[in-house]
């Protein structure tokens, strides 16, 4: 009896908890985009930490945007791609709901572009599980968290014309 | 200002000449039906470093060579329940040169589009009473790296028309198909960004004139549909494996994008 009284509380508690969880972020699904693709809400309600989007956006297991973008603010990183244009002044050329916007997804500010949408889990065509080779488990994260993009938001607002 | 820590590129204009004598065609107009895509075709060899490239211009400074040797000593040694080796049917592995530049090639026989692999195995299980080799294994790059050796200079020229035709055109779809969560073709990147940099990589224009190719990454000969594997695999896609149906398709249509192109196997990569 004492037993399942405890689960019983534990499972109460799960169910209040998750919607609570879920209601202060908006899912990859319920991102609302503008004409122009830029997205006006934080996904977690809140504003990032542009030290935590520095390191997504340089390193190769997060964001890895270096791979694709130079930079002078992150000379100190190895490496840097040619395939997207410098991100230097991003902060400036940009509101930060259009930066959000092209975080999630670039393809609704520059359509048929070759950059990845980092905050979007369906509509892909052979999606993997990462960079295993194999498929994708149903439930596919998006690349990077509500978190993770609002952080990285946070960084290019940083990237100011001088 | 910006420290670009990129690797050294080789000189734009070098030519690649193997053992001082065997010329390779590494840049040339691009095939008729490549019109509106690209002008220029140019082998991987001249997007690598002038380290990796000098180990292509002497046959033994290039480790792919000795897997090249294997295969000719595979083709005289005798395998299966018939008793016999390749020698006992083909005129040694020289007599073969037409075959790398012009496959994967129309097979009447079996009414498909055939890569030399599949070839391989159909002398090996049906003449010789030999086991098949798996796709991409050691003993097939072997076969094939000896294949491309005696045709090193021969210009690639893959048929995309006749009975070819479906197939090519089942690879030219797939060529530019987006895959995994990336979103990303074969063409935004060999095409759309090739000369470009994708963090470390110099991007080429993802030709397979010089397959089988060795691997300074993996220190092994590495096939072409291994790469193709590796390439889907990095959209974070699910990927296809070696040998079937869609690399076969992909294949013709990778290599016709060559086709003008010298063949260049067994090549050095990084
Ligand atoms: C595979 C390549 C690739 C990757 C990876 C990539 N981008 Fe991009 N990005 C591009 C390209 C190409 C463009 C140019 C848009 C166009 O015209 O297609 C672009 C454009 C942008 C722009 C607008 C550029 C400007 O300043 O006007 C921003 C901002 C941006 N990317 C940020 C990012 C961030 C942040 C990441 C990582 C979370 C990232 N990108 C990852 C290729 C990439
Ligand atoms: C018993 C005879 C026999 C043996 C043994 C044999 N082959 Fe063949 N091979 C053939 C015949 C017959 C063909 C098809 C006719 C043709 O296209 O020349 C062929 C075709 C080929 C082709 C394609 C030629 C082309 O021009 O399209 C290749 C490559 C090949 N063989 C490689 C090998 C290798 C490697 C071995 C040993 C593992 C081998 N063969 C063993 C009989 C043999
Ligand atoms: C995300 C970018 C990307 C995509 C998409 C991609 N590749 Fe690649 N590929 C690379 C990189 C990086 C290399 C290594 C440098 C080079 O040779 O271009 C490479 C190498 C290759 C090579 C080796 C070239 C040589 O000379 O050794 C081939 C062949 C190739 N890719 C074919 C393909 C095909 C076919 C597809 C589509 C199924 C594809 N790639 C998709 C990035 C990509």
């Amino acid at each position: 009896m004492k037993r399942i009284a405890i689960s019983l509380a534990a499972l109460t508690l799960g169910a209040v908890a998750a919607p609570l969880g879920a209601l202060a972020e908006i899912a990859p699904g319920d991102v609302q985009f503008d004409d122009y693709g830029a997205v006006e809400t934080s996904l977690t309600g809140s504003s990032g930490n542009a030290d935590e989007g520095r390191k997504i956006m340089t390193e190769k297991s997060l964001g890895n945007c270096v791979s694709c973008h130079a930079a002078e603010a992150y000379a100190d990183v190895p490496f840097h791609g040619e395939v997207g244009p410098w991100l230097d002044g991003a902060g400036s050329r940009w509101t930060e709901a259009e930066l959000r916007g092209l975080v999630i997804n670039p393809k609704k500010t520059f359509e048929g572009t070759v950059m990845p949408a980092f905050y979007k889990v369906d509509g892909f065509n052979r999606p993997g599980d990462a960079y295993t080779g194999k498929a994708a488990p149903a439930d596919l994260p998006p690349i990077l968290s509500a978190e993770q993009v609002e952080d990285v938001v946070a960084y290019l607002m940083t990237l100011k014309d001088e | 200002a910006l420290v670009l820590a990129a690797p050294a590129f080789a000189d734009e204009d070098a030519e690649l000449v193997i053992n001082g004598e065997i010329e390779i065609v590494t840049k040339t107009t691009a095939p008729a039906h490549l019109e509106g895509h690209l002008d220029e075709i140019l082998s991987g060899w001249r997007f690598r470093s002038d380290e990796t490239q000098a180990m292509e211009m002497d046959d033994f400074d290039n480790p792919g060579m000795l897997g090249a040797e294997a295969g000719f000593e595979q083709f005289e040694t005798v395998m299966g329940s018939e008793g016999k080796s390749c020698m006992d049917c083909h005129d040694g592995v020289e007599s073969l040169a037409n075959v790398r530049p012009t496959y994967p090639k129309w097979n009447d026989d079996k009414e498909a589009v055939y890569t030399i692999q599949m070839q391989i195995n159909d002398c090996l299980t049906e003449r010789m009473g030999a086991e098949k080799q798996k796709y991409d294994s050691k003993t097939m790059l072997n076969f094939e790296a000896a294949l491309a050796s005696v045709s090193r200079g021969m210009p690639v020229n893959v048929a995309i028309d006749g009975p070819a035709q479906s197939t090519w055109e089942q690879g030219k779809e797939m060529y530019y198909t987006r895959f995994g969560q990336l979103d990303l073709s074969c063409a935004n990147c060999h095409e759309q960004n090739y000369g470009n940099m994708i963090r470390a990589d110099h991007l080429s224009q993802g030709q397979i004139n010089g397959f089988p190719t060795y691997r300074l990454k993996n220190a092994q000969l590495n096939g072409a549909h291994g790469r193709f594997k590796g390439c889907i695999r990095d959209t974070r896609g699910e990927t296809f494996s070696p040998g079937s149906p869609e690399f076969v398709a992909l294949e013709l249509y990778v290599a016709s994008r060559g086709n003008g192109l010298s063949v260049e196997g067994p090549s050095v990569r990084n």
